[in-house]
């Protein structure tokens, strides 16, 4: 059986959601509609973001239904950009974290070339956590200018956590809205989004035990951007499309369990995630731990690890072929392997970023799983080694 | 054995991991990424190495049923078959791009790599047949059955090690039928259109292409007197042999067309000519790919000098370690220094040279 490794992937669907999903499948009814059925597939929706809302520290309000991460993502961005921009010209600036998902990152350059807006990346250090002092040095040269910062929770590749709740505190003095993605962070880290007082904060249903294609967009009340999809006016408005019903339910009895479960489950995967570093490293001494090397700031299921003149897609190969399932970094490039984004904007060596890989733990995960990894990694690792010599430019030239 | 299938997105690449798979092989899937471009579909998908190609080219590997990876060689492409084909031209020389590709790329970057990596061998879904020297036992390259497809020619520069460790199943198949395969296979790259030009020149315009890249001056088309007949934007990008797009103004004294006979890109000249000045009879290459003991001077060989050109016949005249010459037995028009001339015996490939003189 493959051992699965890619859970910042996509996680398996925790049992509760997948029964509450498909046992919704089975019923009609679109919510917005009037009459028994409408009503039935409504209240579905309502329990529904009641159950999301709690669960992170919101009111049901805040909540609107997306298809995803992705599309939560671009409603913020854009959405917030417009609306800010539109109520003053002169808020044209986005500030931006380096080392953001593409949602967030490709979202912020099409309006740079689409929409006049302008960004300012905000670096972080070698550990890949966001500079607060660069960031209050980039708010401070031009506040007015300002529409919106994003930075995201903790990161996807390398599980350092974000100093959020900073950023929030040095907006909130200019009256600058914030948001933030927190796919890999719910259900994973205490997550209170009222307490920690973001206006836009981005959740997914697959990354945290719910169903693909689900996902919400927590929004306070106040932070109204404009909608990306018009029609039927569903979520105030803000996302308009009849709402997925079993997809909704899905997501948040997802969410509300993960969220319950968490501690327990971040003490496991702590365990876990420590085995696996001390494994790979007593075998591969010369391997390198990325991102925050305190357990404490780091995602609990996230080891990114690079390896030195080797090739992060020979790596990948070598361990597919022998059942073990991780990846390079974010499964989003369409498998076109680049040295990622955020290894380099943590000041790594564009060669010892192509030999990336991120093992990622979930809640299926078990001591077999890292067990089988630490029996592949040496001879996998040799054997890349000696495929990245014939396959480096420099060497061979 | 475990075999990688290099798949382009195209359907012979296709159907030649089908049947390695049919064939009991253990089979990965690997696509090219050699143009460094990694915008997505809507930026154009023309050229082989597009983002649509390799989407067509895991779809077929998911339905072959085989693992599928996109392994980016760009830096290695660029540097030895790019780069070496704008220093070609700008040398006055006309390379072909795809052997190079195959020499260094193929059969060089990719297969070190595969084999590196605990494979056995490369597939591609080249027409061309490999076959054993009945004396020796060592891999012999010969032309595919297919005589329309035959891609022996851009493959002659291959060494018998190299060939040990190809699989060109391809080789005994006609096109058509491989298309038809491809249909009965479920595939749905089976209509897709045969690529044919320089897979990283887009838009298929080299001499705009190449004048981007080196500079376009104006200069002096001259005949072969001397005498200035015209003015050129650039001397980089014509070929040898070439006769349209010359734009002369006054057609020569006895009104024949005029060929491009000669490229200067020192002095940034093109001289131009009557077709008879283009004819060869004797061509100097070196140093030479064997594949096998070099031929005996004096040895009756086939002379082909282009990826789709006539064979014709011919005799070795000289054959030495850095040089080998060759004397037609019937004149061949247009050819140009850089490009390579592979010397066959019946099917059989003798072995190959870039031209380094003509006379």
């Amino acid at each position: 059986m493959a051992v699965y490794l890619d859970h910042a992937a996509s996680t398996p669907m925790l049992p509760e959601a997948r029964s509450a999903m498909l046992e919704e499948s089975t019923r009609t009814g679109n919510a917005s509609s009037l009459h028994t059925a409408g009503r039935r597939a409504r209240r579905v929706v309502e329990e529904s973001r009641e159950l999301l809302a709690e669960a992170l520290g919101a009111r049901p309000s805040e909540v609107v239904f997306t298809s995803g991460g992705t599309e939560a993502d671009n409603l913020a961005v854009k959405g917030l950009f417009w609306a800010r921009h539109e109520a003053d010209p002169r808020r044209s600036r986005i500030l931006v974290g380096a080392i953001e998902h593409h949602a967030v990152l490709d979202a912020v350059e099409w309006l740079v070339r689409h929409e006049g807006a302008e960004v300012t990346w905000l670096p972080v250090d070698r550990l890949g956590r966001l500079d607060v002092a660069a960031a209050e040095r980039a708010v401070a040269t031009d506040p007015a200018s300002v529409a919106l910062i994003t930075v995201m929770w903790a990161n996807n590749e390398v599980g350092t956590l974000q100093p959020v709740e900073d950023i929030v505190a040095l907006a909130t003095r200019y009256g600058i809205p914030v948001h933030s993605d927190a796919v890999q962070a719910v259900g994973h880290l205490p997550v209170d989004f009222g307490a920690v007082g973001l206006d836009a904060m981005t959740v997914s249903g697959h990354k945290t035990g719910g169903p693909l294609g689900a996902g919400a967009l927590l929004l306070r009340r106040g932070a109204v951007p404009v909608a990306l999809l018009h029609g039927g006016g569903q979520e105030g408005g803000l996302r308009s499309g009849t709402l997925a019903t079993p997809l909704v339910l899905g997501l948040a009895t997802a969410v509300g369990q993960a969220v319950a479960e968490r501690e327990a489950l971040a003490r496991r995967l702590t365990g876990l995630s420590e085995r696996l570093v001390r494994a790979v490293l007593s075998r591969v001494p010369d391997a390198v731990l990325r991102g925050d090397p305190d357990p404490s700031r780091r995602l609990p299921g996230i080891v990114h690890l690079t390896f030195p003149g080797c090739e992060g897609d020979s790596l990948l190969y070598l361990l597919d072929a022998r059942g073990i399932e991780c990846s390079t970094g974010s499964a989003c490039q369409v498998g076109l392997p680049r040295p990622s984004h955020v290894l380099l904007a943590m000041g790594v060596d564009e060669d010892d970023a192509r030999g990336a890989l991120r093992f990622s733990l979930g809640h299926t995960s078990t001591r077999a799983d890292v067990d089988a990894l630490a029996d592949a990694i040496a001879p996998v690792v040799d054997r890349a080694r000696r495929a990245g010599l014939v396959g480096a430019v420099r060497p061979a030239s | 054995m475990k075999v990688l299938a290099a798949m382009s997105g195209g359907v012979d690449s296709a159907v030649a991991a089908a049947r390695v798979v049919d064939a009991g092989h253990e089979v990965v899937g690997v696509h090219l990424a050699l143009s460094g471009d990694s915008r997505g579909p809507a930026a154009g998908a023309r050229g082989c190495c597009s983002i649509e190609d390799s989407l067509d080219a895991r779809r077929v590997a998911d339905v072959v049923g085989v693992p599928f990876y996109v392994w980016d060689l760009s830096e290695r492409f660029e540097r030895d078959v790019v780069a070496d084909f704008v220093a070609e031209y700008a040398a006055g020389r006309t390379p072909n791009p795809c052997v190079r590709c195959n020499e260094r790329i193929k059969f060089s970057a990719l297969l070190d790599k595969a084999l590196a990596l605990g494979f056995d061998a490369v597939c591609t879904g080249h027409y061309a047949r490999i076959a054993p020297d009945p004396a020796t036992g060592a891999p012999a390259l010969h032309r595919a059955v297919d005589g329309a497809k035959d891609q022996s020619y851009v493959l002659a520069v291959l060494p018998p090690d190299r060939l040990a460790r190809a699989l060109f199943p391809l080789g005994d198949s006609r096109k058509s039928e491989v298309r038809a395969e491809a249909a009965r296979r479920g595939l749905r790259v089976a209509e897709k259109p045969d690529s044919h030009d320089i897979c990283f020149i887009t838009d298929g315009d080299t001499r705009n292409w190449l004048g981007t890249r080196l500079g376009a001056r104006p200069g002096s088309v001259v005949d072969e007197t001397g005498a200035v007949v015209g003015e050129h934007g650039g001397a980089v990008g014509f070929t040898v042999g070439q006769r349209h797009g010359l734009r002369l103004g006054r057609p020569a004294p006895d009104g024949r067309p005029r060929y491009v006979l000669e490229v200067r890109p020192v002095t940034n000249t093109v001289v131009v000519g009557p077709r008879e000045a283009l004819a060869v009879g004797r061509l100097d290459g070196g140093p030479a790919v064997w594949c096998g003991s070099p031929p005996d001077p004096g040895a009756a060989v086939g002379v082909q000098v282009r990826a789709h050109g006539e064979e014709v016949p011919g005799r070795v005249d000289e054959v030495t370690p850095g040089r080998v010459s060759v004397t037609l037995d019937r004149q061949l028009t247009g050819v140009a220094t850089g490009q390579t001339m592979v010397l066959y015996d019946g099917t059989r490939v003798v072995g190959s040279a870039t031209v380094t003189g003509t006379g």
